[in-house]
C-alpha cells in the first residue's frame, strides 16, 4: 500500500462510507441529520486542501489498484458531487428515513469513489456499489410499482457493471494494464466498456431505465438519483473516450430524442427525467468533440447542470410534498400560495434554458461553440434545436403548468424551511456562477480561453429563447399543446385544420406510438421467454421435478455410453 | 508424544474420528454425544492444521499404513491438493458440530440425536479417508463409509418431513450404482496392471493408449465419481437429499461431500490417468465441457424458480459444481487452481448460507420463501449473514466468490476460450436473481402480524458469522488460499510420480 496524501486526510470515499454506516447505527434522528450534512461539508473542505497528484494505491492479486487519483478532472467532478450531497442533505433534512439517510451518503460516496478510481477494477467496484446502494432509494418509494421498477433498475445497473468487468478483463488481456486512461474504440474490450458507460449515461435506446425508475422514488430520493449515476457515467466517458467522434452523434440524438417525449409527458417529474436525458446528451457531445474548449464546456456543464437540474427537481419535490401530485393537468395556480418555490423554480428554469446571467449560459455555450469551431453543421443544428426544446419543456412547461396555467384551486403552504434553504442555496449558485463564472473556470481541467458575454453569444441565445417562447405560446393558445389538449381550446378549433398543426401532432403521436409498440413488443417477448423458461425449469418443470430412481439410473447408463463412445471413437 | 503425533499424523487424521464414533454408543446421552463430537471434530481440525503446515514445508508426505511398504501395503499420501480438502472437511465439521446442538434438538427425534453425532463422526472419517488415501481400493472403502453414514443422516430428517425417507433411499440406490461403477473401473485397472496403488497405477498404465480395458476403466471410474460429484445430469439425487435432510446435515454435506468427490475425480483424471491419453482429452473436451456449461445454466435457472429456499440453494450447489467442472475440463494449471480454490470458497459460502437457513428453520419451522417475509427485522443477524453469503455466491468483489470467478475467467482466457468467460459472467447474473428473491422477501416484505423479534441463539450465530467473516477475509487477503490452490494444481498435474 502506497499512500501519498497530506497527513490526516481521510480518503473521501472512506469518509462517506463510514458516515453512511454511522448513520445506519445512530438511533437519534437529529444526530443522523447532522452527520448527513457534516460529512459532505467536511469532505468539501478537505477536498480543497488535497494537492494535485496525491494518490492512494494498494496491491490486490498482484495488480496495483489506484483508489485515489487526484488531478483537475477528478477534482472538479468530486467537488460538484460533494456540493450536491450537501444540497441534497439539506433538502432532505426533514423527510428522509434512516435507510435513505444512510444511502444518501453511501451512494454519493460510491460515485465519488468512481471519480477518483485510477484503474478499471476500482472503477468497477464503485460502479457496482453505486448501483446497489442507489436501488434502495427507488425501493424507498414503497409502492408495488416502485419495487418492480427497482428490480428492473438493479438488473440493468448491475448488468452494466458486469459488462464493465468483462471489458476490463479483456482489456487487461490485450494491453496488460488495468489503468483507467483514454481508450480507443475498436476491440471487443473497449466496446464492452463503452457500452457499460453508455447504459449508465442512458444513451438513446439504452435510456428507458431512467424514466422508468427515477420518478418512482421518494421526493428527495429522485433528487439524489438524478444527480449521481448519469454524471458518474459522464465522468467515465470523459476519462475514457474523449474525442471519440461517435459520441458526437450519439449525444446529438440524445439531446433531440427526449424532447418529444418531454413535450407529451404529463407527469412533471418524468418530464424532468427526459430533460435529464437530454442534458446528458449535451455533455456527451462535448466529450465527443474532445477539444480542450469542448471538454471544459462539458466539465462546467456537468457542474452547473447538477445545480440547476437539481433545483428543478427540488421545486417539483416541494410541489409533490404539498399537493401530493406532479401531474401537469392537476396543477396550476400554485404561485399564489407557493411564491418562493415558484421563484426558485423560475431561476432553475432560466438556468437550464441558458438565459444570459444564469449558470447554463456560461457553460452550454462552450459546447455549442466547440461544435461550431470544428465546423460540424448537422450536430450543431441538432443541438440548437435541442437547446430550444429544453427551454420549451424545462424552461417554460415546468413552471407554467405547475405554478401558473389555469388555476387548479389548490391553496397549499409554501415549501418547508429546510427545502427552502436548499433551493435558495442552489438558486444563489445559479446566479453567482452565471454572473461571475471565473471561479468555476479556474476549476476546469484545461486553461480557459472563453468569454461568455460577447454580443453574438448573447444575441444568438436570446433569439433562440424568444422563438422557442413564441412557439410555446402559439402551441398553447392553439390548444395543440398536449397536456391541456381538451380543456382550453374550443375557441380556436380553426387552427386544427391547418396542415402544419396536424404535422406536429402527427410527429408527436407517431413517435409515441412507435415507442409504445417497441416497449410492448420487447415486453411481450420477455414475458414469453420467461413463461417457456418456467415451463421447463419451474418447480413442476421437467428439469426440476423429482424423478424416479430408475430415471436416474438411465442417465447414468446414458452418460457411461457417451463416455465409452468418446473413448473408443 | 508430539513426535508420535507428527509421525503418525496422516493415520490419526482418519483414525481419531473413526475410533471416537462408537464411543458415543456406550453412553447414549445427547449432551455427552454432542460434547464428545465437539472435542473430536476440533481435535481433527487441529490435526489437519498440522498437516497443512507439514505440506507447506515438504512437497508431500507418504505414510505406509501398518508399516507395509507400497505398492503392496496401503499408502496414505498427502500433498497440497488433498491437504486442502482435508482442511475443508475438518474445519467445516468442527464449525458444524459447534452449531449443531440446538438445531438437532429441534429437528431430530430425541432418541436418534446421539446417533446423529455417531454418523457425523463416521462421515468425517470417511470423507477424510477418501481424500487422504493413495490406494484406489481403499478409496472405495472410505467412500462407502462416508456414503452409508450420509444416507442415514439424510433419513434422520424424516421427523420433520417424511419425504426424507424416500430421498435417502433414492440417494442410496444411485449412490450405490456410482460406487459400483467406480469399483468396476478399479477392477478393470487391476486386471491390466495388477496394482491398486495410485502412484503405481499411473506408472503402469503409461503408454496404454489403445488398451480398451483401460479406456473402459476410465469411463466407469469417471462416471461413478461423477455421480458422487453430482455432475449435471447425474445430480438428480441431490436436491431432494439436501432439501429433506436435517439442516445441520445439509450444511455439512453441501460444504464437504461433493468437494471430496470433486477432489477424487481430479486425482484420477490428472494424477492416475494424467492428461497424456487422447481419449481423456476427448472426454474432457466433448463430454465434460458441455456438461459443465449446461450445469452452470440449467440448475441456476431452476434455482431461480424454486419456492423452498433450501431447495433453491441445493440447485445452486449443482450450478456451482458446473464451475468446478469447467475448471477441470480446461485441464490447465490455471484452471485447476481456479477449481481448487472454488472447492474451498464454495464450502465457505454454502456453509454460511445453509447455516443461516438452519437458523431460520429453527425459528420459523419453514424455509418456504413466502414464510421468510420480514425476517430482516425479526432475525437481523441471520438475515445479514445470508445476504453477505449470497453476495459471495454471486461473486461480488471483496468476497471469495469473486476470487473464484476471477481466476476461472482468467483461466478461460489463458486457454484461448474467451467465450467461456462470457458464459461465466452471464450465469452469475442468474445467481443475482435467486439471491435477490430471498433478500427482497426478507427485507422488503412486511413482518407478518404477531411475529416478534427472535434472533437465532449465539451458538448458531457465532459459527455462521465466523464463516461469513471468512467469506470476506479470504476475499481480500487472497495470498494463502491462492498459494495453496496453485500448489494443489501443481500437485495434481505435475505430481504424477
Amino acid at each position: 500500500m502506497t499512500v501519498d496524501l497530506p497527513f490526516g486526510t481521510v480518503p473521501p470515499v472512506l469518509l462517506f462510507l463510514l458516515g453512511g454506516l454511522l448513520i445506519a447505527v445512530t438511533p437519534n434522528a437529529f444526530l443522523r441529520r447532522l452527520i448527513l450534512v457534516v460529512v459532505p461539508v467536511y469532505g468539501l473542505v478537505q477536498l480543497f486542501a488535497l494537492p494535485m497528484g496525491s494518490s492512494l494505491e494498494f496491491d490486490f492479486f498482484g495488480e496495483t489498484l489506484t483508489l485515489l487519483r487526484v488531478d483537475k478532472t477528478s477534482i472538479i467532478f468530486a467537488t460538484i458531487f460533494h456540493l450536491a450531497a450537501v444540497l441534497a442533505a439539506v433538502y432532505g433534512w426533514a423527510n428522509l428515513d434512516r435507510m435513505q439517510q444512510s444511502v444518501a451518503l453511501l451512494y454519493p460516496g460510491s460515485a465519488i469513489g468512481a471519480v477518483f478510481a485510477g484503474d478499471l477494477i476500482t472503477l468497477f467496484v464503485f460502479w457496482e456499489m453505486a448501483a446497489v446502494t442507489s436501488v434502495f432509494l427507488i425501493l424507498a418509494g414503497s409502492t408495488v410499482r416502485a419495487s418492480k421498477a427497482a428490480i428492473r433498475y438493479l438488473v440493468i445497473q448491475v448488468g452494466s457493471g458486469v459488462l464493465l468487468l468483462f471489458g476490463a478483463i479483456l482489456y487487461f488481456q490485450e494491453t496488460g494494464s488495468i489503468a483507467f486512461e483514454k481508450m480507443e474504440l475498436g476491440s471487443i474490450a473497449t466496446i464492452a466498456i463503452f457500452l457499460a458507460f453508455g447504459i449508465k449515461s442512458a444513451f438513446p435506446l439504452l435510456h428507458n431505465w431512467l424514466q422508468d425508475s427515477y420518478p418512482e422514488s421518494t421526493i428527495t430520493g429522485t433528487l439524489i438519483l438524478s444527480i449521481f449515476t448519469t454524471k458518474m457515467a459522464v465522468y467515465a466517458l470523459f476519462r475514457g473516450f474523449p474525442g471519440e467522434q461517435l459520441l458526437i452523434w450519439i449525444g446529438a440524438v440524445m439531446t433531440c430524442f427526449p424532447v418529444f417525449f418531454a413535450v407529451i409527458e404529463n407527469d412533471l417529474r418524468r418530464v424532468l427525467c427526459y430533460s435529464l436525458n437530454n442534458q446528458v446528451g449535451f455533455m456527451v457531445v462535448g466529450i465527443g468533440i474532445g477539444t480542450p474548449l469542448a471538454l471544459n464546456g462539458t466539465a462546467s456543464y456537468v457542474f452547473c447542470n447538477i445545480i440547476f437540474e437539481g433545483l428543478l427537481f427540488m421545486s417539483m419535490g416541494a410541489v409533490l410534498l404539498r399537493t401530493g401530485t406532479v401531474k401537469g393537468s392537476e396543477l396550476g395556480g400554485l404561485y399564489k400560495t407557493m411564491p418562493l418555490t415558484t421563484f426558485y423554480c423560475i431561476i432553475g428554469a432560466a438556468s437550464i434554458s441558458a438565459f444570459p446571467l444564469f449558470a447554463g449560459f456560461v457553460s452550454k455555450g462552450m459546447i455549442i461553440d466547440g461544435l461550431a469551431k470544428e465546423h460540424m453543421l448537422i450536430p450543431w443544428l441538432m443541438l440548437v434545436f435541442a437547446a430550444a426544446g429544453v427551454f420549451h419543456h424545462s424552461g417554460i412547461k415546468i413552471p407554467y403548468f405547475a405554478f401558473f396555467a389555469h388555476d387548479s384551486g389548490r391553496r397549499v403552504k409554501d415549501a418547508p424551511l429546510s427545502m427552502q434553504i436548499a433551493m435558495a442555496l442552489s438558486a444563489i449558485l445559479c446566479v453567482a456562477i452565471g454572473t461571475f463564472p471565473d471561479p468555476l473556470y479556474a476549476l476546469l481541467p484545461y486553461p480557459v480561453d472563453y468569454v461568455p458575454y460577447t454580443a453574438p453569444h448573447v444575441l444568438h441565445q436570446l433569439q433562440l429563447l424568444l422563438f422557442s417562447a413564441l412557439a410555446f405560446t402559439l402551441l398553447t393558445i392553439s390548444g395543440i399543446y398536449p397536456p391541456e389538449l381538451r380543456s382550453t381550446n374550443l375557441d380556436f378549433d380553426w387552427f386544427y385544420r391547418k396542415p402544419g398543426a396536424a404535422l406536429v401532432r402527427g410527429v408527436v403521436t407517431g413517435i409515441a406510438a412507435i415507442n409504445g409498440a417497441m416497449t410492448n413488443f420487447v415486453g411481450r417477448r420477455i414475458e414469453g421467454a420467461l413463461r417457456s423458461l418456467y415451463a421447463l425449469h419451474g418447480p413442476e418443470g421437467r428439469l426440476a421435478r423429482t424423478w424416479p430412481s430408475g430415471f436416474m439410473a438411465m442417465w447414468i447408463a446414458i452418460l457411461l455410453t457417451l463416455a465409452l463412445l468418446v473413448n473408443y471413437l | 508424544m508430539l513426535d508420535f503425533v507428527t509421525e503418525h499424523l496422516p493415520a490419526l487424521q482418519v483414525v481419531v474420528p473413526l475410533i471416537a464414533a462408537p464411543v458415543i454408543l456406550l453412553y447414549q446421552k445427547e449432551a455427552f454425544a454432542w460434547g464428545w463430537a465437539l472435542l473430536t471434530t476440533w481435535t481433527t481440525f487441529a490435526l489437519s492444521g498440522l498437516l497443512v503446515h507439514e505440506v507447506f514445508s515438504q512437497e508431500f508426505i507418504s505414510y505406509d499404513l501398518g508399516g507395509w511398504a507400497p505398492p503392496l501395503g496401503i499408502e496414505y499420501r498427502v500433498d497440497a491438493a488433498n491437504a486442502l480438502v482435508i482442511a475443508i472437511v475438518a474445519g467445516i465439521a468442527a464449525l458444524v458440530t459447534t452449531y449443531a446442538r440446538k438445531s438437532i434438538q429441534a429437528e431430530v427425534q430425541g432418541r436418534n440425536q446421539p446417533f446423529f453425532y455417531v454418523l457425523l463422526l463416521l462421515c468425517v472419517s470417511g470423507l477424510i479417508g477418501v481424500a487422504i488415501t493413495g490406494d484406489a481400493f481403499n478409496l472405495f472403502v472410505f467412500l462407502e463409509i462416508s456414503s452409508l453414514s450420509t444416507y442415514t443422516m439424510v433419513a434422520l430428517g424424516g421427523r420433520r418431513d417424511r419425504r426424507a425417507y424416500t430421498a435417502a433411499i433414492r440417494y442410496l440406490i444411485t449412490g450405490t450404482i456410482g460406487a459400483t461403477f467406480y469399483v468396476i473401473g478399479v477392477g478393470l485397472l487391476y486386471m491390466v496392471t495388477g496394482t491398486l496403488n495410485m502412484a503405481d497405477l499411473a506408472v503402469s498404465i503409461a503408454g496404454m493408449d489403445n488398451n480398451t480395458t483401460v479406456q473402459a476403466a476410465f469411463a466407469f471410474i469417471v462416471i461413478g465419481l461423477g455421480l458422487k460429484v453430482a455432475i449435471f445430469p447425474l445430480h438428480l439425487w441431490l436436491p431432494n437429499a439436501y432439501t429433506y435432510a436435517p439442516s445441520v446435515v445439509t450444511i455439512f454435506l453441501a460444504a464437504t461431500s461433493t468437494k471430496v468427490a470433486v477432489y477424487a475425480l481430479m486425482r484420477f483424471l490428472f494424477t492416475v490417468f494424467g492428461i497424456r491419453f487422447d481419449f481423456e482429452l476427448d472426454s474432457l473436451a466433448f463430454l465434460f465441457l458441455p456438461l459443465a456449461i449446461m450445469g452452470m445454466f440449467i440448475p441456476s435457472i431452476v434455482a431461480a424458480f424454486q419456492v423452498d429456499v433450501k431447495r433453491l440453494l441445493a440447485y445452486s450447489s449443482v450450478a456451482q459444481i458446473g464451475y468446478m467442472l469447467l475448471g477441470i475440463s480446461l485441464a490447465t494449471s490455471a484452471s485447476l487452481t481456479a477449481t481448487s480454490i472454488h472447492l474451498f470458497n464454495h464450502a465457505l459460502m454454502k456453509a454460511a448460507l445453509f447455516m443461516a437457513l438452519g437458523a431460520v428453520m429453527l425459528r420459523l419451522k419453514s424455509t418456504i420463501i413466502d414464510d421468510l417475509a420480514g425476517i430482516g427485522k425479526t432475525m437481523p443477524w441471520t438475515t445479514a449473514g445470508f445476504a453477505l453469503g449470497g453476495l459471495s455466491l454471486i461473486g461480488v468483489p471483496l468476497t471469495v466468490g469473486f476470487v473464484s470467478k476471477w481466476l476461472l475467467i482468467q483461466a478461460s482466457f489463458a486457454s484461448q476460450q474467451p467465450w467461456l468467460a462470457g458464459l461465466i459472467v452471464v450465469s452469475s447474473l442468474i445467481a443475482v436473481v435467486y439471491v435477490w428473491r430471498v433478500v427482497e422477501v426478507a427485507y422488503f416484505s412486511p413482518v407478518p402480524e404477531g411475529r416478534v423479534r427472535q434472533e437465532a441463539p449465539l451458538s448458531m450465530l457465532i459459527p455462521m458469522w465466523v464463516l461469513v467473516a471468512a467469506n470476506i477475509y479470504f476475499g481480500i487477503d487472497t495470498d494463502i488460499t491462492i498459494r495453496l490452490a496453485s500448489l494443489a494444481a501443481e500437485a495434481l498435474l505435475g505430481g504424477a510420480p
